[in-house]
């Protein structure tokens, strides 16, 4: 026993020894090791003929219904754009990893895109609580944080901060600000209720609200995503008699509150946000409780009030939807084109114009840069122009608002537009809503230098 | 008032739905001395079954059939299979077991239906009473719910009380030696009690998917309650168990209407760690001491 | 004295052993995988605080994700700004105490309790704890929970790092290394335990509470200590899980976690450090193999991610039913068998 331990002993001692003359003929470390290589570091995941992309969306669990379609749309483009030659010779090879909304997963899921596939950028990863899990490891990374699929303010409000990340769709305090004013403005002496999810998405959309409809609002009741026993929520909201309930939701519980709201009897207005209204989708989740007890399809939201900030699939006439369909029929995966492939197809769109203005040499610097530089005069689907410039990397600066109709966004507003803070709303006059598409479905932006 | 009205009436269906489950976990630890934490998987799995069958296209009633039979087919295989060889070991290694179980039946579902989340049919209809100007949260899912577990209550007490089979099972559960000296066919009995129990389990999964949406997951919280529940009556009495379903039901729709739906979970926990810390024999248990 | 002394001494010589070795992997392997071993570490820690508890002492607890919370709570919070008051050191100490602490309390109630009460009071622990989280949102985060800023490692740090293994020291490396040296802590600790007067309280308690009384053991003391000292190892679990995520959230601590960690006890087999680290390196490595081999069988990604737990659960159930001494102590028990027909007796 005892000789067994000294043999151990000293088979430590030697390898420890060896260790240490191995590392002495490394010699010391020099401190500055860090900046020679910037130029290089920015090159990773770029080859002369691709470069590599990824992005995390919740393809599992209670965001997957419409969310999990978001990344099948940006693949269909990427494709479509690939088979066209890629951007400057480069095909674009996106990677969706699955992290089920669950914001551990996502951090472990991006570790794994920068460390081990070592992507250029992460593009449209998807979620509020998901994605402000991992914004700062990429910033710290230098990773370009691209089009984040969510409308917290943080993905762009403070770019010195977080330099690498910008956001796309309308923030969700815009959202709350435009909606906010409208009920003020048309029905004064309507009782609010706020119906919002426990995390940024709610207090963002809050916080713009609350500018114009503070003294309306006679409750607000928060449900947390992944309960989906929200009856004694709505029984609390329909105690203080709303006329209105503004509800800040995602599409699951859209259905889940329109579904309780029946069963108690409860008929406000609604206003549902844009990430939460896809008429199709939550009319399909509603047929299917209710064994037809419901209509079950899209006429299920008639009536609520929306918002539109892209072109979507009750548009058929759209040049932007019709070639939206064209790219699905031609590279689309299994079912039919949606609103959210639609809007994973127009950030997709965004992104090849991203790199187009980044020019032949991409560089990660370089991209953003010319996101910076350029990004506010792009023209796309988008009904309003994005915001990017050295002070913000908000994405779309407006929205119009809707009343659905058989799955129809019937207009009640123009496109107005605004940005965060007491920024005043106007009526957009820049003319983005009515371009269309260029020939052959892709952009031509020139790169800046 | 309305609200009070519909929070209460909500958790009085939910309740049953607990004292569904909280009485299968009973059945099961009266025969085998074991709590089955593995019940809520089981009975996701046969609710799957139910919405396989109903998303092929047949009736809701064909579907919920097919989950009570398999319902009762998944307890006899598991009892006969897996849980006889560990009956009377260690009870660490039961627990263990059927922990074991959970995490199968979860993965299974998941490879087998997917990790989607589903709407799942009510039948009857999901529209609120009127009475009055006044909507009430009493739809006729809620009335079938109530109604369905009261009538397999009353099943099982005829069945206990008034047959010979039942009578049979008693006393295997009561003690397996004299059982046995009798002529009793001790492992019989115990297949059919976690068969029955199983069927129970079911049921309570078809009812709380009704109306809402169901993934591999859905039932988790649903074996802390029911266990909550079971301990709230004493672990060992099938009233009881009934009587602390409605009980948490109700306290817990209060919490998760007045205080906030986050908090649920920790008053189960604070429910059941008084209940066993001050009266571990249960609320409505017979005066005897009981080791917990 | 003489025989703790050995004793001491022979797990000490383990230990360094260890770090030679961790020193030697680390160095050798890129940042994803010292982000995975990471993760092992601290499944690892916390599967040893569990096997002490449900091995030695015959305590079940599918609360200690819960505990694990706790300790990376205590950390996030102590890590919110750039330049944080105390050192990572400190902090790690700190967020082991608080969750010592909370241990105490939970385990006060749990001596009361037995098999399958005490897996259900901690399974309602495990699901309860992330709604504070969420009540308390303002403090703690919500559903997004606490972003964790690890700061840079000291100067020394590096120094030191670049001189023993020639290499920079990567951000995830650093995490690494602390999570493995917490690890040796922690098992050096847990081993002189179990071998001491304690752990032979704790033993005797497990297989006989009654003759374990007449005795002269305590059994509620014995009981509260299993459970303390276990809690600490989950502490410190969670202190690594928070510096290696990034994040305290509550989706990280679900169910899920505390039936993870019972699995890597029940397959290392109850009551053995070694068998402990073997579960974790399973839980770790073992998906990405299976996720390949499913997709390859022609499952599609999300399905192919499930096939793991799968393949843990019934190895869990397989063990208890054929093998309750776990995949190491069938092993070992194999080993001595063969060892004894050789020699032909008992040593």
């Amino acid at each position: 026993m005892r000789t067994r331990h000294r043999r151990l002993a000293g088979a430590v001692s030697i390898l420890t020894s060896l260790l240490l003359v191995a590392a002495c003929g490394a010699g010391g470390r020099s401190d500055d090791d860090g900046d020679g290589d910037g130029g290089s570091a920015s090159d990773v995941g770029v080859t002369a003929d691709s470069i590599k992309i990824g992005g995390t969306f919740p393809l599992t669990g209670v965001a997957a219904p419409g969310y999990s379609e978001i990344p099948t749309g940006a693949q269909a483009y990427f494709d479509w754009v690939n088979d066209n030659g890629g951007v400057y010779g480069r095909s674009i090879d996106f990677e969706v990893k699955d992290d089920g909304y669950d914001p551990t997963k996502t951090s472990s899921l991006t570790n794994e895109l920068v460390l081990q596939d070592q992507v250029f950028a992460t593009v449209g990863s998807l979620g509020t609580p998901t994605h402000s899990a991992v914004v700062d490891f990429l910033n710290d990374e230098e990773v370009p944080d691209l089009f984040v699929s969510s409308g917290s303010l943080q993905w762009g409000d403070d770019p010195e901060a977080r330099p690498m990340t910008f956001g796309w769709q309308p923030d969700y305090e815009i959202e709350g600000k435009i909606i906010g004013q409208y009920v003020a403005e048309e029905m004064p002496d309507a009782k609010v209720g706020l119906f919002l999810q426990d995390d940024d998405f709610g207090e963002d959309a809050e916080l713009g609200v609350r500018q114009y409809l503070d003294e309306q609002i006679v409750d607000v009741q928060r449900y947390t995503s992944g309960n989906t026993d929200i009856g004694p929520q709505i029984a609390g909201l329909q105690a203080s008699k709303p006329d209105i309930v503004l509800a800040f939701t995602t599409p699951s519980y859209t259905a889940l509150a329109q579904l309780v709201s029946l069963k108690l009897g409860f008929a406000p207005q609604w206003y549902v946000s844009n990430v939460g209204s896809d008429p199709a989708l939550v009319g399909s989740l509603l047929e299917q409780f209710s064994e037809g007890a419901v209509p079950g399809d899209a006429s299920a939201l008639n009536g609520v009030m929306s918002s539109e900030y892209i072109p979507g699939i009750d548009a058929q006439d759209n040049a932007w939807v019709q070639l939206w369909q064209q790219v699905w029929d031609a590279h689309g995966a299994k079912g039919e084109l949606t609103n959210y492939r639609i809007y994973g197809m127009s950030w997709a769109y965004t992104f090849v114009q991203a790199l187009q203005a980044a020019g032949e040499d991409l560089t990660r610097e370089g991209l953003v840069d010319a996101l910076e530089e350029v990004g506010s005069s792009l023209e796309g689907p988008n009904l309003a122009p994005y915001r990017y410039s050295d002070d913000s990397h908000l994405g779309i600066s407006g929205l119009q608002l809707v009343q659905l109709e058989n799955g129809v966004g019937e207009p009640l507003t123009d496109v107005l537009v605004t940005d965060i803070g007491d920024a005043e709303i106007a009526t957009d006059d820049s003319g983005q809503a009515d371009d269309g598409p260029p020939d052959g479905g892709i952009p031509d932006v020139d790169a800046v230098d | 008032m309305q609200q009070l009205v519909n929070t209460l009436l909500g958790g009085l269906t939910l309740g049953m739905v607990y004292a569904a489950f909280a009485l299968a976990l009973v059945m099961i630890w009266r025969s085998t001395r074991i709590v089955n934490f593995a019940q809520a998987p089981m009975a996701m799995v046969t609710t799957f079954i139910a919405l396989r069958i109903i998303e092929a296209g047949h009736s809701y009633w064909l579907g919920f059939a097919a989950a009570l039979l398999a319902g009762l087919l998944l307890g006899a295989l598991v009892e006969r299979v897996l849980v006889r060889p560990v009956e009377g070991k260690a009870e660490i290694n039961a627990v263990i077991l059927t922990l074991g179980l959970f995490i199968v039946l979860h993965a299974l579902a998941s490879v087998v239906f997917g990790n989607r989340y589903r709407s799942f049919p009510a039948a009857f209809g999901i529209r609120g009473m009127e009475v009055g100007d006044m909507t009430i949260a009493l739809t006729g899912f809620g009335i079938f719910t109530i109604l369905a577990v009261l009538a397999v209550m009353g099943l099982l007490v005829l069945l206990f009380r008034f047959t010979d089979l039942g009578l049979r099972m008693r006393a295997s559960a009561y003690n397996q030696e004299v059982a046995r000296l009798l002529g009793v066919r001790v492992g019989h009995m115990l297949t059919l009690g976690w068969a029955l129990a199983s069927l129970v389990g079911s049921l309570a999964g078809l009812l709380i998917a009704g109306g809402s949406l169901v993934h591999p997951g859905y039932m988790d919280a649903v074996v802390v309650y029911g266990f909550v529940a079971a301990v709230l009556g004493g672990l060992d009495s099938p009233a009881g168990a009934v009587v602390g379903g409605l009980l948490l039901g109700v306290s817990l729709s209060l919490v998760s209407g007045y205080v906030g739906s986050e908090l649920v979970a920790l008053a189960a926990l604070a429910i059941l760690m008084v209940v066993l810390l001050l009266r571990p024999q249960g609320l409505f248990a017979q005066a005897r001491e009981r080791r917990v | 004295m003489t025989r703790l002394g050995r004793l001491l001494r022979s797990h000490l010589v383990v230990a360094a052993l260890g770090v030679v070795m961790i020193v030697l992997v680390l160095s050798s392997v890129n940042d994803f995988r010292a982000v995975q071993l990471t993760q092992m570490a601290y499944l690892g820690i916390a599967a040893g605080g569990l096997t002490i508890l449900t091995g030695l002492n015959g305590q079940i607890s599918l609360g200690h994700g819960a505990l694990m919370a706790i300790g990376a709570y205590t950390t996030a919070l102590l890590l919110q700004d750039d330049e944080p008051a105390l050192p990572l050191l400190v902090i790690l100490v700190v967020a082991t105490a608080v969750t010592l602490a909370v241990g105490a309390l939970i385990g006060i109630a749990a001596a009361r309790l037995h098999g399958p009460y005490l897996a259900g009071a901690t399974l309602a622990l495990a699901v309860a704890v992330p709604g504070i989280a969420l009540y308390f949102g303002d403090a703690l985060g919500g559903e997004q929970g606490l972003r964790v800023r690890v700061p840079d490692a000291p100067g020394w740090v590096l120094d030191a790092a670049y001189f023993v293994t020639g290499q920079d020291l990567t951000p995830s490396k650093y995490v690494a290394y602390l999570g493995w040296f917490t690890l040796v802590v922690a098992y050096v600790a847990l081993a002189n335990l179990s071998r001491s007067r304690v752990g032979r309280r704790w033993r005797a308690v497990r297989d006989d509470d009654v003759a374990a009384e007449v005795a002269g053991i305590g059994l509620g003391r014995a009981r509260v200590s299993a459970f303390v000292v276990s809690a600490a190892a989950a502490g410190a679990a969670g202190f690594v899980m928070a510096t290696s995520v990034r994040l305290a959230a509550p989706s990280g601590f679900s169910l899920t976690l505390s039936l993870t960690l019972l699995t890597a006890v029940v397959l290392g087999g109850l009551g053995s450090l070694t068998g402990a680290l073997v579960g974790a390196a399973l839980l770790t490595f073992l998906p990405g193999v299976v996720t390949d081999a499913g997709v390859g069988a022609g499952l599609d990604d999300i399905r192919a991610a499930e096939l793991a737990p799968l393949v843990y659960g019934v190895v869990m159930v397989a063990v208890i039913l054929l093998a309750p001494s776990g995949l190491v102590g069938s092993l070992r028990s194999v080993w001595l068998r063969h060892r004894t027909t050789v020699k032909g007796e008992t040593p």
